[in-house]
């Protein structure tokens, strides 16, 4: 249906597009649904890499050895504090490069950023062999407060004795929390001075001149917005682009979209930095050139390789602490695709294609995270195609897009980090690390002791005294522990967002969304397959308690069989359903910064491996310091009835109350999914139909044989683009801790005989 | 395994199945995704036998065909347009009266029919055959593992003779029952190409009923089980054949003719 073409004073940008709302206000959903190309045939159609891509490509690729050869970090400032201006242009090699644009001015250098704490940001420089600069050190202590020194000044004993102890682990309190997705495609469609325009209108339209704390805090917002929208002019014109206008041609398209992913990155050293969702929008810039010969398929293809090859050089640095718990610089630039709109018609265009594309142009990597938002009712050609670059390189991950919709009503959100679903054109998420759930289980047991340092951490409550322990009795003092969890996890998070807001604001991001905003307020849950199989051993296994002199329990022993999560059998899969809403439960009794709305995960990415190492021995009779098994999965060697029983026992853990994701990672051999590629790649996407159908919410599929992953170990030099799907992104194996190797070679690799 | 509850068994005759093992991501046992009742018990003693643990008859899990299908059914949203259920073993066809129950239970509700057998217990004599008449009627296809052309070869590889299981292909292609032939390949016991093209002039002969024919290189992820179980292994020291000797079967039993399983169309036909 064509509808009344675009008219207005844009009219030269937006010719040949159908109109609609988004003429009238803000609204890249609006435009995609009257523009939307969608595309049902295969991958026949791709170019190759041009030359210039190639050669690129291959000095970044040198690039790279240089880095992990220096150690993991190739240069790093330590006296300029990173904001959109503070670094001139940088290039890889400009008369080559068709999307420009780096963190800094020079390929893979990392920007000093002090905002979310200094400390972290010294120890990270000093980590990799930089010194730390005085005059920073003055300014950013005696002059200029971070939001870690914020935190700092507000956090109780018990937050602090809980993060110590690691019942609580990963909070974002000296750096950046990230996971906020900004509209990029904004910049794009509209211009930056009519972005401008509109959030001065918006200033004018907070409150009724009553300065509430509410009203002020949203002025003063919006105006940071305003600040940063004319930054990203200046940053723009340093490359020679003028981002004040709409895009004219795909070419700008693709750059104006990723000038405003870079002011991101720019000033934001955020857990995790997404990218949003371009696929259907860039799709429509390129097929408006193409139809009017601007552009052919090897030029489009070439603008996607290098946007994408941009996003794969985003850098951080980390303290060592931070990579062990993510390891291999991840920085979560996750690119959604696909998925379906409101009104049935699916969102997969030739771009979505092409994104996929750039990773046999270019070769496997780690970054962007694509996810492919999966509807049974997307194409066949494009889920064949997928299931073959999953077998490929195993670097794309499944999310069901029918919860998804549903749950967050609307077609346009974004995945933040992994499996955190969020509007983009409204929404943002308060990100919040993961509570140790195991550890709770031995808390319950051990009257709050904590079982690793023998100090008194959680409540003080008699500790189960009996050989034997009784299931009545333990699940009462671990309501008790849990309660004490949950108190003290959602007012640690308080402080933090209160604080971040304060000191770490990200006007950049937030300058490329709604100024009314929906807050989700994210919580996470880690080892809830151990503490599902801890509490049914308990329950069915007649567990017996092995105590050390000073009477904390140490090990178990349990006497009978008893039923394992990861089996699809209801007994036990009921109590990990049970443990997910009860924590949820006890969290939403309390007071949710910013009035936000309480979510929570079940996701570890590769965190799963220090959290094990800071729980003692678990009844279920994993050993103390040994690995959880990440996110949502089973435990290792639980499963006895293969891979989908154990995906029916994932997909049973409730979305409604993990609506920031319920995380799979599977791994399977090639020869387990079928004798031909053809057969492999029908086997892999009746495999995710399934999933999704039985409401399973997220799969990170890895094929590879272990033998694969042992020679790799062995030998990195000859792997160095091995790529693993860990839980909820994806990383190059030779990046990975010693340990995190183990952990991924000792996962389950599901193969039949 | 998955603990099943128990069934009291009361007067009622409901044929019980023994059970090894179930696998609920089968993708190479049959067309597409599918459910895999290992059966426990087989009278053959292949030398390259990876499940040794199968063998005894008379053990396992005792279960009913309604407790299989109650639990198989969960995964049908996985089955896509070819998948459903596959029993294998040990030897299925040594359970028939229980797989006669499980498999029109199945055709009731629709589920796809997969029987994987050497077709060992095989005879034309009352009331066995009978039986496996009954059977043919809920199968939608059936896995056929030939191990040796060669009838005394057959006997030293298997403990068993073949005339059998060729009465039984015989009657399959009597009866237009469509199968997949399958052939593991042993160095020393069934690579020699003077079997291998006997076998394939003998599948030809089959045709109209082979929608695939697949060569299974020998693998040694079995000997880890017979340590357990106490046994010595048989194959000692062969080791599997190489990617040369599997192409050179998969020419001699021409393999790349058989491209029926393609286009299956899953269901019996009516």
């Amino acid at each position: 249906m064509k509808q009344r073409q675009a008219t207005d004073h844009k009219t030269d940008y937006w010719t040949g597009f159908n109109g609609g709302d988004w003429q009238e206000s803000i609204d890249v959903r609006d435009f995609i649904q009257e523009n939307l190309t969608q595309y049902d045939g295969d991958e026949g159609f791709l170019a190759g890499p041009t030359t210039a891509t190639t050669s690129l490509n291959d000095t970044l690729m040198a690039l790279k050895q240089q880095e992990r050869a220096a150690g993991g970090v190739l240069a790093a400032d330590n006296n300029i504090p990173a904001t959109l201006t503070s670094h001139g242009p940088g290039y890889i090699e400009k008369d080559l490069e068709r999307i420009v644009g780096l963190q800094t001015d020079q390929p893979l250098k990392r920007a000093f950023m002090p905002y979310g704490g200094l400390r972290m940001a010294e120890d990270a420089l000093e980590a990799y062999g930089y010194p730390a600069d005085s005059t920073m050190r003055q300014i950013f202590t005696e002059w200029r407060k971070t939001h870690n020194q914020g935190v700092f000044d507000a956090y109780t004993p018990d937050m602090k004795k809980a993060r110590h102890y690691k019942i609580i682990t990963g909070l974002p309190d000296a750096y950046g929390r990230g996971r906020i997705i900004p509209d990029l495609p904004r910049i794009a469609l509209y211009g930056i001075d009519h972005l401008i325009e509109a959030k001065i209108q918006d200033h004018g339209n907070v409150g009724n001149g009553e300065m509430t704390d509410a009203v002020l805090k949203l002025r003063e917002q919006i105006a940071e917005q305003i600040r940063a929208l004319k930054g990203m002019k200046v940053m723009a014109a340093s490359y020679g682009h003028d981002i004040a206008h709409p895009a004219k041609t795909a070419q700008e398209a693709v750059q104006w979209v990723y000038f405003g992913y870079l002011a991101a990155v720019k000033t934001q050293n955020g857990a995790a930095m997404s990218v949003g969702r371009i696929d259907a929008f860039l799709d429509i810039y390129i097929q408006r050139d193409l139809e009017q010969g601007l552009l052919t398929e090897i030029q489009a293809q070439e603008l996607i390789d290098q946007f994408v090859m941009k996003l794969r050089m985003v850098r951080f640095i980390r303290t060592p602490d931070y990579n062990d718990l993510f390891s291999g610089d991840p920085i979560w630039a996750t690119l959604a695709m696909a998925g379906m709109g409101m009104d049935g018609r699916h969102h997969v265009s030739k771009t979505s294609f092409r994104v996929l594309k750039t990773l046999e142009n270019m070769g496997a990597a780690p970054e962007p995270n694509i996810t492919l938002l999966w509807d049974k009712r997307l194409p066949d050609a494009f889920k064949q195609y997928a299931a073959k670059v999953s077998i490929d390189n195993s670097t794309i991950q499944y999310e069901n897009d029918n919860l998804m919709r549903y749950q967050w009503g609307t077609d346009y959100y974004g995945i933040a980090c992994c499996v955190s679903a969020q509007p983009i054109a409204d929404g943002v998420q308060f990100f919040g690390a993961r509570a140790n759930m195991a550890k709770t289980v031995l808390y319950a047991i051990n009257g709050g002791l904590d079982e690793l340092s023998k100090v008194q951490v959680g409540p003080p409550v008699e500790p189960i005294r009996s050989e034997y322990i009784d299931y009545a009795e333990f699940m009462a003092k671990f309501d008790r522990q849990l309660d004490w969890v949950a108190d003290v996890y959602v007012n640690a998070l308080n402080v933090i967002h209160y604080m971040h807001d304060k000191y770490d604001y990200e006007a950049e991001e937030l300058a490329l969304k709604d100024s009314k905003l929906n807050y989700t307020f994210a919580t996470g849950i880690s080892g809830l397959s151990h503490a599902a199989d801890s509490i049914s051993a308990i329950k069915y296994g007649h567990v017996k308690v092995i105590r050390d002199e000073n009477g904390i329990a140490v090990d178990f022993q349990a006497d009978q069989d008893y039923p394992r999560y990861g089996n699809n059998d209801e007994r036990v899969d009921n109590i990990a359903k049970m443990l997910v809403k009860k924590l949820y439960d006890k969290m939403n009794t309390h007071h949710l910064y910013h009035h936000a709305k309480l979510s929570t995960s079940v996701l570890t990415i590769t965190s799963n491996v220090v959290y094990g190492k800071n729980t003692g021995t678990t009844p279920n009779g994993r050993q103390a310091g040994k690995p959880f098994s990440p996110g949502a999965n089973p435990a290792y060697g639980a499963e006895q009835n293969g891979a989908l029983a154990s995906l029916l026992s994932t997909a049973k853990i409730p979305y409604k109350y993990a609506t920031d994701g319920i995380s799979n990672t599977f791994g399977v051999t090639p020869q387990t999914l079928g004798n031909t590629a053809a057969d492999q790649q029908t086997t892999l996407v009746n495999m995710v139909d399934g999933y999704m159908e039985n409401k399973g919410m997220h799969l990170n599929i890895n094929v590879f044989n272990r033998d694969t992953l042992t020679a790799a170990q062995a030998h990195p030099e000859n792997y160095p683009n091995l790529t693993v799907r860990v839980s909820g992104y994806c990383v190059y194996f030779a990046d990975l801790t010693k340990e995190q190797q183990d952990d991924v070679l000792a996962r389950t690799y599901f193969e039949t005989m | 395994m998955k603990i099943f509850e128990q069934k009291q068994v009361g007067t009622e005759q409901i044929p019980l199945g023994y059970v090894h093992s179930i696998e609920t991501f089968g993708s190479v046992d049959g067309p597409g995704i599918r459910y895999v009742l290992f059966l426990q018990g087989c009278q053959m003693r292949c030398q390259f036998c990876h499940n040794p643990d199968t063998w005894q008859q008379g053990v396992g899990t005792e279960v009913t065909a309604e407790q299989i299908l109650t639990d198989a059914v969960q995964y049908q949203a996985f089955w896509g347009q070819q998948g459903g259920l596959t029993v294998s073993g040990g030897e299925a066809l040594l359970q028939i009266d229980f797989l006669i129950d499980l498999f029109k239970k199945a055709k009731t509700r629709g589920i796809r029919t997969c029987l994987d057998t050497c077709g060992q217990p095989f005879t034309r004599q009352q009331p066995w055959f009978s039986r496996f008449e009954e059977l043919m009627r809920y199968t939608d296809i059936s896995l056929v593992d030939i191990k040796q052309i060669n009838s005394r070869k057959h006997k030293q590889l298997t403990g068993r003779h073949n005339e059998n299981i060729f009465a039984m292909l015989a009657y399959m292609l009597a009866h237009n029952k469509h199968i997949w032939i399958r052939h593991v390949l042993v160095p020393q016991r069934t690579d020699f190409d003077v079997d291998l093209i006997r076998l394939g002039q003998y599948i030809k002969t089959l045709a109209p009923i082979v929608d695939k024919v697949e060569v299974l290189p020998y693998h040694t992820m079995g000997v880890t089980k017979y340590t357990e179980l106490g046994l010595d292994y048989p194959l000692g020291a062969i080791r599997p054949p190489t990617p040369t000797r599997i192409k050179n079967a998969e020419k001699l039993l021409n393999c790349a003719a058989y491209t029926n399983y393609q286009a299956y169309p899953g269901y019996l036909e009516a």
